[in-house]
């Protein structure tokens, strides 16, 4: 009998007893009295992110030059050109020396300041996580109001990669003291578009 | 209402003065309280160690002594605990549901059962921490705790509330066990040592004369601790206070 | 009534404001403001402290039964660590209580996420037959090992047919329990831990002592001595935010160079085949997304039915496990990247068996939060390391003696059953419950020391028979003997000698003053 047959052998023979139905999962009311985006740039930034608007920073290229000084800037977004070609990337590593990433969110979640990212968004998985810093492009259409609703979106059956960004790379793991660009990027700065 | 006294072993042997406040109390209040003479133990010292086997006479003796009444009442929430979720050594016959049914602890017996509202005969101007026995606690619901997302009820403070001059103060961690847990005081001394100085330090710094419980074992435990360390913090069980007790 | 403050300025509240130092250290928010996130009080431990030497975990006594007293003394002895350890997990507790209390639907999605788990695990062989046929269909090569060297064979193969000899990983307890690193060592193959926690643990060749903080442990000192004698940096650099830039700077090449990534799993899907991995570091993401191969270790237990049920528990995880509403990274595996191959091991390694047992079969609900050792005041001030298990804690309490009776017959007794932990346990696992099982399990079994068991018929005896209960303890001298052992323990006479005073034996017990007062007396008994 192979392992397969064994496991799903034993598992069906020691199964417990009893009804066990599956519960049904309801919409829950989320008080967000602020509206989605003050909720969402809120959520965010108690997560260790900030987000700008695109009338404050005015030509997203300038204001990255001037807010990281970057060597490298890699772009996912067609309007902001960086100076590392993203479709001429062969393999992941190669994105190693990037400095500064900019990609646009599928969605945003209001509820926990998150942005969600696929293979689509990405182009290169790793773009977002071996850059030093990671710029969000986000339309303000796309932010829901919580998790259960980002979960409704088919990228989730659909996509080989999905993600919620929730501030940059953290931890806290030494007493506990929480430091941020643990092993992915150092910060992460949303560009809202309204 | 017959009224069976159940006096837990270690109160018969160390605190006999809080169980003569239990009866006083409890006649104070109108019932006809009976003492079954042959009572011993409720069990929990051998199935707190997993020992259930050897719990059966002593849970058996329980019944037997208290078959009859219409509520038994002890002044230990972790007895009555053991007496209504785990008195599962002996076979389950209707009387020994009925006498694990009817197993109350004085403070829920005072609160739901009496709805005692005043304790004219009682003064306490000190400054008090409650202590919650866990078993008590979350194990018979003495009060909502601090984990569960719910309104928050206590029925020892309710019931202290009603007493002339009382103070409360709240310790940090209001709720966190003091480490005497049964078996585990001498099991693991050290750990359960440090836990019961944390407590008592806790209700010190939060300026309490008096720890009160419904559950003198933890208390017992916390004196120890409490004394070692030359905290000059003083204890007393609940039915004491509402008794009418002077400091 | 109000309820005790307890949820409020947490940090201001501490047991031990001695050990915790005055400025704050962790990162600031984009206001400039102190950023309040997972177990972080984020304020050093003092200067003097530097010097303690970390207390080390249970002796390894082969397969005699493991000694967590002896262990957990030592804990407590280093004042330090011990006092540091139960602030900063204690303030884990507080703020798991913060964000869960912030939810109206808070009980109703633990409700939800203990049905849901108990559904699954009762008809677990669809789900995972469900879970396969999806993720076959996505191109993930699916594998299953009954055990742990069947898990760490596979995982081996794997790698030499792809000719990976550097594996780089992220945090997976399965892994930890399979013996993972040891083996891999022994065929020659380099493992890099790429979670900090699990890195200085490897470092140093420890096991991780919490689920979610595998160094919670150690003092910042610790830390620098481990990367000093390991990865050369200075052992006196001991500021926080350098001692992770050090493991950064040295993780990453192997990061880049790796042939192959594994990562373990907190969901498994049925209904799309994915993967979820929550991380707050995102190495879970560059383990999976750097090199060409990556295999998810999962046991079967992970697995929930649809994404509407996959909702609720990851609204609960962070939450209860950190305080945040996520963690920073929630990761969806569903599909390799074209040209990459992506393998999931599922391990059974005595879940299935564990199913079968009537009383504990609902401890495969866990979700890894680590939520009953941080609220547990025993594990605080014990340290996970103390239990000898890979699972420690509360939880660890109640799975490690599946995995070996003899070796973990102490582990139930190391509780006070006080039932804290099943209050926080977001799919209502009756933790406490099983641990009073499992103590009868281990006295049937004859587990327990035979002078306690002898001591326990001794006093089932005298209590069930109430003259002699009379007797033994009217004597004044003979109460402290004849007491339950649950007050004094007479053989081992543990009750003083560590730190609490003996009662005094009073005059006359409650038998004699009602004897004296109400039958000799004159009222009527």
């Amino acid at each position: 009998m192979s392992s397969r047959e064994a496991i799903l052998t034993r598992v069906r023979l020691n199964r417990p007893r009893g009804s066990f139905d599956l519960p049904s999962v309801p919409h829950f009311a989320l008080a967000q009295p602020e509206g989605l985006v003050q909720t969402f740039v809120r959520s965010l930034k108690k997560m260790g992110g900030r987000s700008v608007t695109v009338q404050e920073i005015g030509n997203p290229v300038a204001w990255i030059q001037k807010e990281y000084a970057p060597k490298v800037i890699c772009s996912a977004v067609p309007q902001i050109v960086g100076n590392r070609d993203l479709s001429q990337v062969n393999r992941p590593q190669e994105l190693a020396d990037v400095d500064v990433a900019v990609a646009q969110a599928l969605l945003g979640v209001a509820e926990t300041g998150s942005v969600v990212f696929t293979e689509a968004q990405l182009q290169v998985n790793t773009l977002a996580y071996l850059a030093q810093h990671l710029v969000v492009v986000l339309n303000a259409v796309d932010i829901v109001a919580g998790v259960q609703d980002a979960y409704r979106h088919p990228a989730f059956s659909s996509a080989h990669y999905a993600v919620f960004h929730t501030g940059p790379s953290a931890t806290a793991d030494i007493e506990a003291v929480l430091i941020h660009g643990a092993q992915g990027v150092r910060s992460l700065t949303v560009i809202l578009q309204e | 209402m017959r009224v069976g006294l159940f006096i837990p072993c270690y109160m018969d042997a160390l605190e006999p003065e809080v169980g003569v406040a239990t009866l006083e109390l409890l006649e104070r209040l109108g019932c006809t309280v009976e003492y079954p003479y042959d009572q011993t133990c409720c069990g929990q010292p051998m199935t707190n160690t997993g020992c259930h086997q050897e719990a059966i006479g002593a849970e058996a003796l329980f019944t037997r002594n208290f078959s009859g009444f219409d509520y038994i009442v002890a002044p230990s929430g972790s007895c009555v605990h053991q007496v209504r979720v785990n008195m599962t050594s002996i076979a389950q016959t209707e009387e020994v549901i009925r006498v694990r049914k009817n197993t109350f602890e004085l403070t829920e017996f005072l609160h739901d059962i009496l709805h005692v509202t005043k304790f004219p005969w009682a003064r306490f101007e000190h400054k008090v921490g409650i202590h919650y026995n866990c078993n008590s606690l979350r194990g018979i619901g003495l009060a909502s705790p601090s984990e569960i997302k719910a309104p928050f009820f206590s029925k020892p403070k309710a019931l202290l509330e009603k007493v002339a001059g009382i103070e409360f103060v709240e310790p940090a961690r209001w709720d966190e066990c003091c480490g005497f847990g049964g078996t585990f005081c001498v099991f693991d001394p050290a750990v359960s040592v440090k836990m019961g100085q944390d407590k008592v330090a806790d209700h010190a710094r939060a300026g309490a004369e008096y720890i009160v419980s419904a559950d003198s074992s933890c208390l017992l435990h916390q004196r120890g601790c409490a004394t070692h360390i030359g905290n000059p913090i003083k204890f007393m069980h609940i039915a004491q206070i509402l008794n009418g007790a002077a400091a | 009534m109000s309820a005790p403050q307890s949820q409020d300025a947490a940090s201001s509240k501490l047991l031990h404001p001695e050990v915790l130092g005055d400025h704050f250290e962790g990162a600031h928010d984009a206001d400039g403001r102190p950023l309040v996130h997972a177990e972080a009080t984020s304020r050093p431990i003092r200067e003097p402290v530097q010097q303690e030497p970390q207390p080390r975990g249970a002796k390894d006594r082969g397969h005699r039964p493991v000694d967590p007293v002896e262990a957990a003394g030592r804990f407590v002895t280093a004042t330090i660590h011990e006092k540091a350890h139960d602030e900063r997990l204690w303030d884990g507790r507080l703020r798991r209580d913060a964000a869960a209390h912030a939810l109206p639907e808070w009980e109703a999605m633990r409700a939800i996420a203990s049905a849901t788990k108990e559904h699954t695990l009762a008809h677990l062989g669809q789900y995972l037959a469900q879970f396969e046929a999806a993720a076959e269909a996505n191109g993930v090569i699916v594998h299953w090992a009954e055990d742990a060297a069947e898990h760490n064979r596979i995982v081996h193969d794997i790698l030499r047919t792809h000719g990976a000899k550097t594996l780089i990983k992220s945090k997976s307890m399965l892994t930890d329990e399979c013996g993972f690193r040891a083996y891999m060592k022994g065929v020659g193959i380099e493992v890099i831990e790429t979670d900090l926690g699990e890195r200085i643990q490897q470092l140093d060749n420890e096991e991780p002592s919490h689920i979610t903080g595998p160094a919670i442990h150690k003092t910042r000192a610790d830390v620098a001595k481990v990367f000093a004698s390991t990865l050369g940096s200075d052992p006196t650099a001991d500021d926080i935010h350098k001692l992770a830039t050090v493991q950064r700077d040295t993780t990453r090449p192997y990061i880049l160079a790796a042939g192959a990534g594994m990562t373990g799993c907190n969901f498994a899907v049925a209904e799309t085949g994915t993967v979820v991995v929550c991380t707050n570091e995102g190495n879970a993401d560059l383990s999976a997304n750097t090199p060409p191969l990556h295999i998810v270790s999962m046991g079967i237990e992970k697995l929930v039915p649809t994404l509407a049920h996959l909702t609720v528990f990851v609204r609960l995880l962070a939450r209860n496990a950190i305080g945040t509403p996520l963690t920073q990274y929630t990761s969806h595996f569903r599909a390799p990247r074209p040209g990459t191959q992506m393998h999931y091991v599922i391990v059974d390694n005595g879940r299935s068996a564990r199913l079968g047992l009537a009383e504990f079969w609902t401890s495969l609900k866990c979700i890894r939060c680590a939520a009953c050792m941080n609220t547990c005041p025993v594990y605080r001030r014990s340290g996970g390391l103390s239990y000898g298990a890979t699972y420690s804690g509360p939880i660890g309490v109640i799975l490690s003696p599946t995995f070996d009776r003899a070796k973990y017959s102490a582990l139930p007794f190391v509780s006070t059953l006080n039932g804290s932990c099943t209050n926080v346990c977001p799919v209502k696992i009756n933790i406490h419950e099983q641990i009073f099982a499992w103590r009868r399990v281990m006295a049937e079994e004859h587990r327990i020391p035979l002078a306690k068991a002898e001591l326990m018929r001794t006093m089932g005896y005298v209590l069930a028979h109430p003259t002699l209960y009379r007797t033994a303890i009217a004597a004044a001298d003979e109460v402290l003997r004849w007491l339950p052992h649950f007050v004094i323990e007479n053989r081992f006479n543990t009750w003083s000698s560590k730190g609490r005073d003996t009662p005094n034996a009073p005059k006359q017990t409650f038998h004699s003053w009602w004897y004296q007062n109400r039958i000799k007396g004159g009222k009527s008994a």
